[in-house]
């Protein structure tokens, strides 16, 4: 199969992990996108179903963690919340659970980055293509 | 819909065309309908850069702008500021972000690079496309500030605004101000007493621009930067003017307490006095008997039936000096509870009231042993406070000069930068070192009068050593200091349980509530400079709002479509804020955002079930559309 196709919605902190990455000129996936939310508090479950269904193969939400400017340590139940709820709406539609990964990433958390979007791209190619 | 948009790839020198075939880039997306102009250019944050595309904006009566080059961390602000020049409105502007996240991190493949980039400005365009156009709330300051807290930072911050103009209320929860720098012994670097430090502070308080209160405590806080609204609260001192025989009420006063200004370590009276500001007693009513002995010395002077009062104050911001308090070892730990076994503030005001002598407990001191990160870098305090070495050693050189042995039994010595000399000062006065791993912590044991503390000493490869001494000092390090404020404020906490700055390095003294700054200990362990330095800043920041007569938000805050919404009220429970309220519009019930409270978390949009709320600048349309355009073969 060709690369797996993965969304990255990066929060605050988490987008700044990733200027550090380039910084660091540290490599990941290229069919990697990064969209730049303030805070992972506000995606919609049907957004992240959005992106599925039109073809990105793993949706990687990637919340500030507790150091999140906007929510500190409460954006991780809230973001945890919203994860839940899409994995109903994914269970529904038969897509894969370990296509929607989330985690905390700090502002200098390069390797958790993309140390997990590596492994992220691992299991995607191993799942191969979203039946749609 | 946005029809005219113009496209700015940059080179960054070759930082990215190096590695992207920009030409390409702007080939591709010069195809879309949208797109009126897709240039390529050298340095797009160059003054000509910026030029062009206030000319192009003009020149093609341009209605959206896309910058691809670095992150937008680095300039957003500055395209925004062109794109305005351009007399557009700046939000109608997306910065694609293909050098910090392209050409850098795939420079070894270079076609795959360029493709990535044509979808990632494809999505610049698309969200651009469906922008609206914002604006920021404008809201008006008057120069006065509330500064909770007044220890060394609270003050610091209060003397730095009053010179700049500002009017200050000043809120201290204690009848007297300086926390704990004014117990400290011996300040480090220059070897000033606390109380000092608080004297000359206190000299400087007194410019007319300060509002002090003591004994106070905020009972709530309305509204919003430019405009707090806040209830204080102060508790009655019960000494109400003044009188020179105040010394001979405190002798007559029955009624003896642990005194906590020592630390527990001496005892005072219920009508008592510390060596800082006011110079006025205070009774403390709970341990106080209303015998009237003070009374018949001081007369009038004395009020026992003095009342609360309730001020309402208003403040444009509020800096949070709140400070901290120290780790309290749990009874039992490392022997904690037991005679002879203390805390460093303990330790710390032992030598305050030493008269050439340290004693403890009617005996003299000649042993110490030092055990340091107690309550640290453990499982439930995982950082370290790191004032608590450089802390330790300086009160181990002043104990020195009393004649005492010290034993310094530790994990990992932190005396960074200018203190690191103090680390050598306690090694050439043969201060002893040994070192413990947490898997083997040392023990402490009492033997009659001594007190006995066993090491397995790593610096002599594991041998163990049990060293007899006079006294043990717990090396604590900081927690936060408990307060109210923190919830009726909503100020995010950190990981390790302090206030959350927005950013450590960008935007180091603000919190997510617009209008509340942070200064010395609440956000982080600090030691004296550290928090002087952070106050001083934290004045600073809040002048540059706060002289300037009113301040802007940033647009980017929850919006509601009142159409949509249902009523259902999800949304006001979700928000942090407390910034939706339910509101009658045109005879039925909806949802309404306050734009000074909101901190534009998005959270109510995120649980909204009906997608009645988008975060402005972030629009649901428009992170489909980027989706959308990021799939597009
Ligand atoms: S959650 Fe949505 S529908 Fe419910 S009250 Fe809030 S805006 Fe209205
Ligand atoms: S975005 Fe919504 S939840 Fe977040 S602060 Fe604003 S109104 Fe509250």
């Amino acid at each position: 199969m060709p690369e797996p196709k993965i969304l990255i919605f990066a929060a605050e902190m988490a987008y700044r992990a990733a200027d550090q990455a380039g910084l660091m000129k540290a490599w990941y996936p290229v069919a990697t996108y990064i969209v730049r939310i303030p805070c992972t508090s506000m995606l919609r479950p049907e957004l992240i179903i959005y992106a599925f269904e039109k073809g990105f193969d793993g949706v990687f939400v990637a919340s500030s963690g507790p150091d999140c400017p906007f929510l500190g340590e409460s954006c991780v139940g809230k973001t945890s919340q919203r994860i839940e709820k899409a994995y109903e709406l994914m269970k529904g539609r038969g897509i894969e659970p370990e296509r929607l990964l989330m985690s905390g990433v700090c502002s200098t958390c390069v390797e958790t980055l993309v140390g997990k979007t590596k492994e992220f791209k691992e299991t995607l190619s191993r799942l191969g293509p979203v039946k749609r | 819909m946005r029809d005219r948009i113009g496209v700015y790839i940059c080179h960054c020198g070759g930082n990215i065309s190096d590695v992207v075939d920009v030409e390409r880039v702007a080939e591709a997306v010069g195809k879309i309908p949208e797109v009126v102009v897709a240039r390529t250019y050298v340095f797009m944050c160059s003054d000509p850069g910026q030029k062009l595309i206030e000319e192009d904006i003009r020149k093609y009566d341009l209605n959206g702008i896309v910058v691809a080059s670095c992150s937008p961390h680095l300039h957003e602000k500055t395209f925004r500021s062109a794109v305005s020049r351009g007399g557009m409105n700046p939000y109608v502007y997306e910065q694609v972000n293909i050098r910090e996240h392209v050409s850098w991190v795939h420079k070894h493949s270079p076609e795959e690079a360029t493709e990535k980039a044509i979808r990632l400005v494809k999505a610049g365009v698309a969200k651009v496309s469906l922008a609206r156009e914002l604006s920021e709330i404008r809201l008006d300051v008057k120069p006065t500030a509330l500064v909770i807290g007044a220890g060394l930072a609270g003050m610091r911050a209060a003397v730095d605004l009053a010179k700049m103009g500002v009017d200050v209320h000043l809120v201290e929860k204690e009848h007297f101000v300086g926390g704990w720098i004014a117990k400290g012994y011996k300040a480090y670097p220059e070897g000033k007493p606390g109380s000092e430090v608080i004297r000359e502070l206190i000299e400087e308080m007194k410019s007319g621009k300060i509002r002090l209160l003591t004994g106070a405590e905020v009972l709530s806080v309305t509204g919003s930067v430019g405009n707090f609204q806040v209830r204080i609260k102060v508790r009655p001192r019960f000494v109400v003017g003044e009188c020179d025989r105040f010394e001979e009420a405190m002798e007559k006063c029955p009624v003896e307490v642990d005194d906590e200004f020592n630390e527990g370590l001496r005892k005072r009276k219920a009508i008592y006095q510390i060596p800082t500001y006011p110079e006025l007693p205070a009774i403390d009513i709970a341990s106080c008997n209303r015998c009237g002995e003070c009374v018949k010395v001081c007369g009038e002077a004395i009020d026992l039936n003095q009342q609360s009062e309730v001020v309402d104050i208003e403040a444009s911001m509020i800096i949070m000096a709140t400070g901290f308090k120290p780790y309290t070892p749990k009874e039992g730990e490392f022997g904690f509870g037991r005679k002879g076994i203390i805390t460093l503030p303990q330790f710390e005001r032992l030598l305050a009231l030493s008269n050439g002598k340290l004693t403890y407990d009617g005996r003299e001191v000649r042993d110490v042993a030092f055990i340091y990160c107690v309550g640290s870098r453990n499982d439930e305090h995982e950082y370290c406070s790191r004032y608590c070495c450089t802390a330790t050693i300086n009160a181990a050189l002043a104990a020195k000069e009393l004649g005492i042995r010290s034993y310094h039994i530790y994990r990992d010595i932190r005396t960074y930068g200018k203190y690191e000399t103090y680390y050598e000062d306690a090694g050439k006065n043969r201060m002893l070192f040994f070192r413990f791993t947490p898997d083997s912590p040392p023990e402490v044991r009492t033997e009659g009068e001594k007190l006995l503390v066993k090491v397995r000493d790593q610096l002599t490869f594991g041998e163990e050593v049990e060293i007899p001494v006079d006294l043990v000092v717990l090396v604590t390090g900081m927690e936060l200091a408990e307060s109210e404020i923190y919830g009726m404020l909503k100020i995010p906490f950190s990981r390790d349980g302090f206030l959350q700055e927005v950013h450590p390095k960008l935007r180091p003294v603000e919190t997510a509530i617009g209008g509340v700054l942070i200064a010395g200990t609440c956000q982080s362990p600090k030691d004296v400079m550290e928090t002087s330095a952070s106050a001083s800043a934290a004045a600073a920041k809040a002048a540059t709002y706060l002289l300037k007569g009113y301040t802007e938000l940033e647009p980017f805050i929850a919006e509601i479509d009142a159409e949509k919404c249902n009523a259902c009220e999800d949304c006001v429970a979700e928000c942090p804020s407390g910034a939706i309220s339910m509101s009658e519009i045109g005879g039925s019930k909806v949802a309404v955002v306050n734009g000074a409270l909101c901190r534009g978390c998005g959270a109510c949009a995120g649980i909204c079930p009906v997608e009645a709320i988008n975060l402005r600048g972030y629009y649901y349309d428009q992170l489909r559309k980027m989706i959308d355009a990021l799939l597009e073969v």
